[in-house]
């Protein structure tokens, strides 16, 4: 089991400290969580920790990270990752991002790809694909909680948490990062206008992975988004929603395998 | 002691609220009939020109997308009270700087107003309630910061410059600002603020002689609020001069049971519904706030203010009502238990309430309470060490 030892570490990169776990042995696979941080619980890390070292940095305001002012968005989050990236000496790395993750990661790529070797995207936002009355994100924030929790879930009762059983250091994380997710994604809505200009920069082989159902982005944004990078893939996992690693831990597994190896 | 006039300029003439999940931010604006609309604002108007005529200040505020206020614009009911009275104070409570974007075009319309008012408004600022920030599109978690960058740079830019000066702040950047007109008083109309829970910001506004106001509240709590401010206030001979401000629902008549009929209606503004997602958008409180949410233990202000029986709300002087001698008396009961306040902020209008008891049951508070309130003492600070620092 040593190789699935969760490695909290903390990082200090331009005077911001960010919480940095590491986890596993091999190549590098850094994987950037969604808004809700539910990635670091879920049984499908420890497999990829079984064959690459897996490395989550929590953003600025999420886990224990630091949050200046000045960080207005994942555009600058992205800086950050790559001062992260060449902190550490990373070179061949695979990025992983899912939804806000994957938003944060594309605009990595988009900066500079020379260390990265994969880069998958897993139901991201941070494109408009549509004109400006097109609804291409659901909003999140001013949806019904029980029509979100529809949205993002095949299965809503795998969307529940139970807050009544964390304690008040973990409800402090939930809570930041409920804060800090609007703190970036408020306006523009989930999207930063410039990153749909500069995707055909990356030249990373890419794929993104989508949930058959996902009602936050659905199937149309994602291949809309696909064709803004050059010469990646797009594949669909189905029975899953907005969460197709943890809703459908094993087809999700199965086309990152084959992708990534 | 001052008292004040103010309505919310409601639209009551919607569908069952039962049948309604929310009457904010989503209401179908299709329940809008423009010449209802027509009528209401000239009626609501009508009522603040009898207001000042029976010696009462008039207090006016702005929401957005909601059928529970449709003054949309408090510069614009503001402008024609300016041109209108020519007795009463007039004061925004407020202009939502932080939503609205834009300080200096408030500075510039608060000047205007003052010019035409020749000095009579008094210039609240607010930070908006929860749902006022999916009208704005405002970021909820920068709210706070906004609200205090652009009433620093109002004040600034209200006083005399000899040649433009530039603010590059966080959220403002302006380069050559020289504001015309300056305001009538001097050196700025007296400045007020709203608060109901965060302590440091009522500090701060104590600290600059501003007024701080609060809004349908338990009296214990008021008395929290009004204690924190006296600790940090001293009188900085602002226009105003600083001081403390208690909205209740208020209804005068000569019989208690009419009252308690009047102050019935007015109610409907405690019971006014909105979708769950619009009462707390992320980071619009802080962290430790948002904890006690998913515990359960933290619904939002006015969740806990609903639902209560008006004897309930009578007892912690959130609703005043009964005859003027009991108006008064409870009035006098309230300033003791909070330690004493300066600005009697009465909504005395609220839902169906109908032009002619609204007009009544001012018109009698103005004849036989407010007489018997007028010299309560002002606020003094609570430690004048404190005040000194």
């Amino acid at each position: 089991m040593s190789t699935n030892e969760r490695k909290k570490t903390s990082v200090k990169l331009g005077g911001i400290t960010l919480e940095v776990e590491r986890r596993g042995a091999g190549r590098p696979l850094l994987l950037l969580a969604g808004e809700e941080q539910l990635e670091l619980d879920a049984p499908f890390v420890d497999e990829l920790a079984s064959s690459f070292e897996v490395i989550i940095p929590s953003p600025p305001g999420f886990g224990q990270s630091e949050r200046p002012d000045w960080i207005t968005g994942p555009d600058d989050i992205a800086y950050m990752y790559l001062d992260l990236i060449e902190t550490l000496g990373l070179t061949d790395v695979t990025v992983v991002g899912f939804s806000f993750g994957g938003w944060i990661a594309a605009e990595v790529a988009t900066k500079n790809d020379s260390a990265i070797s994969k880069l998958v995207l897993v139901d991201a936002y941070g494109v408009k694909v549509g004109g400006p009355t097109d609804r291409d994100i659901m909003d999140i924030w001013t949806s019904h909680p029980a029509k979100v929790v529809a949205a993002k879930w095949v299965d809503p009762a795998k969307g529940e948490r139970d807050f009544s059983k964390m304690n008040d250091e973990e409800l402090t994380v939930v809570a930041r990062n409920i804060e800090s997710f609007a703190r970036f994604g408020w306006e523009p809505y989930m999207h930063n206008p410039k990153l749909k200009q500069r995707l055909h920069r990356i030249k990373t082989p890419t794929l993104l992975i989508w949930g058959e159902k996902d009602g936050i982005v659905d199937t149309r944004y994602g291949e809309a988004y696909g064709r803004l990078i050059p010469g990646s893939r797009f594949a669909v996992v189905p029975g899953a929603g907005h969460y197709p690693q943890l809703e459908a831990p094993q087809a999700f597994m199965s086309e990152l395998r084959k992708f990534i190896g | 002691m001052e008292a004040w006039h103010f309505t919310e300029m409601p639209y009551p003439n919607l569908p069952p609220l039962d049948s309604l999940s929310t009457m904010r931010v989503s209401l179908s604006n299709t329940h809008f009939d423009p010449k209802i609309g027509a009528d209401l604002y000239n009626r609501y108007l009508d009522e603040y020109m009898i207001a000042d005529d029976v010696g009462l200040n008039l207090l006016c505020n702005e929401h957005h997308q909601t059928a529970t206020c449709i003054d949309v614009a408090a510069p614009l009911t503001a402008a024609i009270l300016a041109r209108q009275t020519s007795k009463g104070r007039i004061c925004i409570l407020g202009n939502p700087i932080a939503n609205r974007g834009d300080p200096l075009r408030i500075a510039e319309e608060m000047a205007m107003i003052d010019c035409i008012s020749r000095g009579r408004l008094d210039v609240g600022f607010v930070r908006g309630v929860p749902y006022e920030i999916f009208a704005a599109n405002t970021n909820p978690t920068t709210t706070v910061e906004r609200l205090w960058e652009g009433i620093d740079l109002v004040v600034k830019a209200w006083a005399p410059t000899d040649e433009p000066f530039n603010f590059e702040g966080r959220f403002t950047q302006r380069r050559a600002i020289n504001l015309w007109p300056r305001p009538y008083q001097t050196p700025h109309p007296g400045i007020w603020i709203t608060g109901s829970s965060d302590l440091e910001n009522i500090k701060r506004a104590a600290g600059r002689g501003f007024v701080f106001a609060t809004f349908l509240q338990p009296h214990e709590k008021v008395k929290w609020m009004f204690d924190g401010y006296r600790s940090a206030y001293r009188d900085t001979g602002l226009p105003g001069g600083g001081g403390t401000a208690y909205m209740p629902l208020v209804y005068t008549a000569d019989t208690e049971a009419e009252a308690e009929k009047g102050a019935q209606e007015l109610t409907w503004y405690l019971n006014a519904k909105a979708e769950p997602q619009y009462r707390n958008p992320p980071g619009y409180v802080p962290v430790e706030f948002n904890v006690n949410a998913l515990k359960g233990t933290f619904t939002g202000r006015t969740d806990a203010m609903r639902k209560k029986s008006m004897e309930f709300l009578k007892e912690e002087g959130v609703m005043v009502y009964g005859t003027p001698d009991s108006v008064a008396k409870q009035i006098k009961r309230l300033y003791d238990l909070v330690g004493g306040f300066d600005h009697l902020l009465m909504m005395q209008q609220a839902g169906w309430l109908d032009h002619k008891r609204t007009v009544s049951s001012m018109s009698l508070f103005a004849k036989e309470v407010y007489p018997q309130i007028r010299d309560l003492a002002r606020t003094k600070p609570l430690e004048s060490r404190a005040a000194a620092e």
